[in-house]
């Protein structure tokens, strides 16, 4: 047990921590309720409203950046449930000349960093006429190696003798994948895939290259678009747009925080 | 004798078959294997392989302005470049801002990661909170900060003013621009290395610390001489991640200073960005861009290279 001066002295430390990590989110929440009049009198809230919101939604084509968000963000997290689960699937189950290789080029992906090969990228997707457009936006992610990695350490639980009585059985592999491997795995497949849309809904440079245009932008570069046109004045509306761009993310990441602690080391080569 | 040699027949043709049996079944493992894998392989050719050497070629010519090769210049960019002060500038910014953001960072979240390792009421709500950073995206993140650097309306100034203390320029000032996006940098980036972090810690032998209580051991000799061993492959870890993700930082410098002022908080991805995007230089911005390439690929090698020797490895 702990003695009581102890534990007053990590609680001391553990609110103070508190506030000031929180400090930023919780500021930006506040202030998103205040009128400009005391925002800029830098005086307490003296009412609060939904005004910020309501306005931030009728300047900005708000409600179509934020469809346009989930729309990429789910996409991004299927295709790379879909691709990396596969892939995962090959590089534990199936046996074949030539697998090691393949695992060191998937490896060789992790040394590549996507911003030094924005510029090809962002001409093959110009060239394939993906300008403002969803797949311009999405397909480029679907391969991942972290995510193949997270998973393989997965499916490795699953016993081999499994897929070798399937086979007796008649079930092939790919829906030995579909109806066995799957869903004894359904943890670590919400593990990346609350991952994945976290990670999509936050992206900023490709968004930012991607789109020349309101039609699929995504929220981020509507908060940037936000900012820049209001820099000077409103406050709580930019802050209110803010607010929304987080709160999606937030759920996630408090429903799904478990999971992600374990999983997001596991992702790395073991 | 004639009743002997249809069974080494047979026991031939046996053999053959099971060969042929083998060798289909190779195929075929081959075969399945390549499908499962085939999406992956396609998209990693056309996004990440063919990019990177679309990218070494690039960055031997001039391009025009969509980007297609007009003339070859061999290495040209690449002097140019490194007489280029401002590239120049943009890579010592790099370096700097490493050194800026990844200590602090790492020294700041095992700090939280241990104080909310204790069994104590309400450490999960700590525990959120500490997290909650990694939710907030960099665009969301550096508009909260924005605020808070404001020269006249943000916060940080107006507490400066209750001390008495002289408003700093943030973003405007050439000293302190750069202090500015790290100190967004680490907060943002506080929410990660603590869940790693925290994960690590949550996973050491709880019997060690009762062993160490046996004998008495006080509250900081078990954090150095347990915690801190026993954290090392995570905190390697965490540490290669975080200098890897300083390299790539681009958003909150496209939000709070545009590279500015006088180039200050320009930084390598940024530079690339700036020279591809806005110049239309594509061969110099992709001389930069493998630039940017080696560093990372360096970093990650020394890192494998120097970690290993201090971590522990169970």
């Amino acid at each position: 047990m702990m003695s009581v001066g102890r534990k007053v002295i990590f609680y001391v430390l553990l609110i103070i921590s508190a506030v000031l990590v929180a400090g930023p989110a919780v500021m930006a929440i506040v202030m998103s309720f205040m009128t400009n009049q005391d925002i800029l009198t830098a005086s307490m809230p003296t009412t609060l409203s939904f005004d910020n919101y309501v306005a931030a939604f009728e300047r900005f084509p708000l409600f179509n950046f934020l469809l346009n968000s989930f729309i990429v963000s789910v996409v991004i997290m299927l295709g790379q449930l879909a691709l990396s689960s596969l892939a995962a699937y090959a590089f534990v189950f199936l046996e074949f000349k030539g697998r090691d290789v393949l695992f060191y080029l998937f490896i060789a992906t992790m040394m590549v960093p996507f911003e030094a090969s924005i510029i090809p990228n962002f001409h093959i997707i110009r060239d394939l006429g993906w300008i403002d457009s969803y797949a311009g936006l999405t397909i480029p992610f679907f391969a991942t190696t972290f995510g193949t990695f997270l998973l393989r350490q997965n499916f490795k639980q699953i016993p081999k003798e499994l897929r070798e009585a399937s086979h007796i059985a008649g079930i092939g592999d790919f829906k030995f994948y579909l109806t066995v491997v799957l869903p004894m795995s359904r943890t670590s497949l919400v593990t990346l895939g609350v991952y994945g849309f976290l990670t999509s809904w936050n992206m900023y440079l490709w968004p930012l290259l991607a789109t020349t245009n309101d039609t699929v932008r995504t929220v981020q570069i509507g908060l940037k678009q936000l900012q820049t046109q209001e820099q000077l004045n409103d406050w709580g509306v930019i802050m209110a747009g803010a607010v929304i761009v987080i709160i999606p993310t937030l759920i996630l990441l408090f429903l799904g925080q478990k999971k992600l602690q374990t999983g997001l080391t596991e992702g790395a080569v073991k | 004798m004639s009743t002997v040699s249809p069974i080494i027949e047979k026991k031939e043709d046996f053999a053959a078959q099971i060969n042929r049996v083998k060798k289909q079944k190779r195929m075929t493992g081959l075969l399945k294997g390549i499908l499962f894998l085939l999406p992956s392989i396609i998209l990693f050719g056309v996004f990440v392989f063919y990019p990177l050497f679309r990218t070494m070629y690039l960055s031997f010519f001039l391009t025009d302005a969509k980007g297609a090769t007009t003339v070859f210049v061999g290495l040209e960019n690449y002097v140019y470049m490194f007489s280029d002060p401002i590239f120049l500038k943009s890579i010592k910014n790099t370096f700097l801002f490493v050194i800026y953001t990844v200590p602090a960072t790492v020294i700041i979240s095992l700090f939280l990661a241990v104080i909310s390792n204790e069994k104590l009421k309400g450490i999960g709500l700590f525990r959120t909170i500490f997290t909650s950073t990694m939710g907030i995206s960099v665009a969301a993140a550096s508009v909260f900060w924005l605020y808070l650097f404001n020269p006249t309306m943000g916060l940080l100034n107006q507490i400066l003013e209750v001390f008495g203390a002289e408003s700093i320029g943030w973003l405007t000032n050439p000293k302190w621009a750069m202090i500015a996006i790290a100190i967004t940098t680490i907060w943002m980036n506080i929410g990660f290395t603590f869940l790693i972090l925290l994960g690590g810690l949550q996973s050491i032998d709880t019997s060690l610390y009762e062993s160490a209580e046996i004998e008495g051991s006080g509250y900081f000799y078990k954090l150095r001489r347990i915690t801190v061993p026993m954290l090392s492959p995570t905190l390697f870890f965490v540490i290669t991640v975080s200098i890897i993700n300083s390299f790539q930082t681009f958003g909150q410098i496209d939000i709070l200073t545009q590279g500015g002022p006088a180039n200050e908080t320009n930084l390598i991805v940024y530079s690339i960005y700036r020279e591809a995007f806005v110049n239309y230089q594509f061969g110099s911005a992709s001389a930069q861009a493998i630039v940017l390439f080696i560093l990372i690929l360096l970093m990650t090698a020394l890192q494998f290279k120097l970690g290993e020797r201090r971590v522990h490895y169970q």
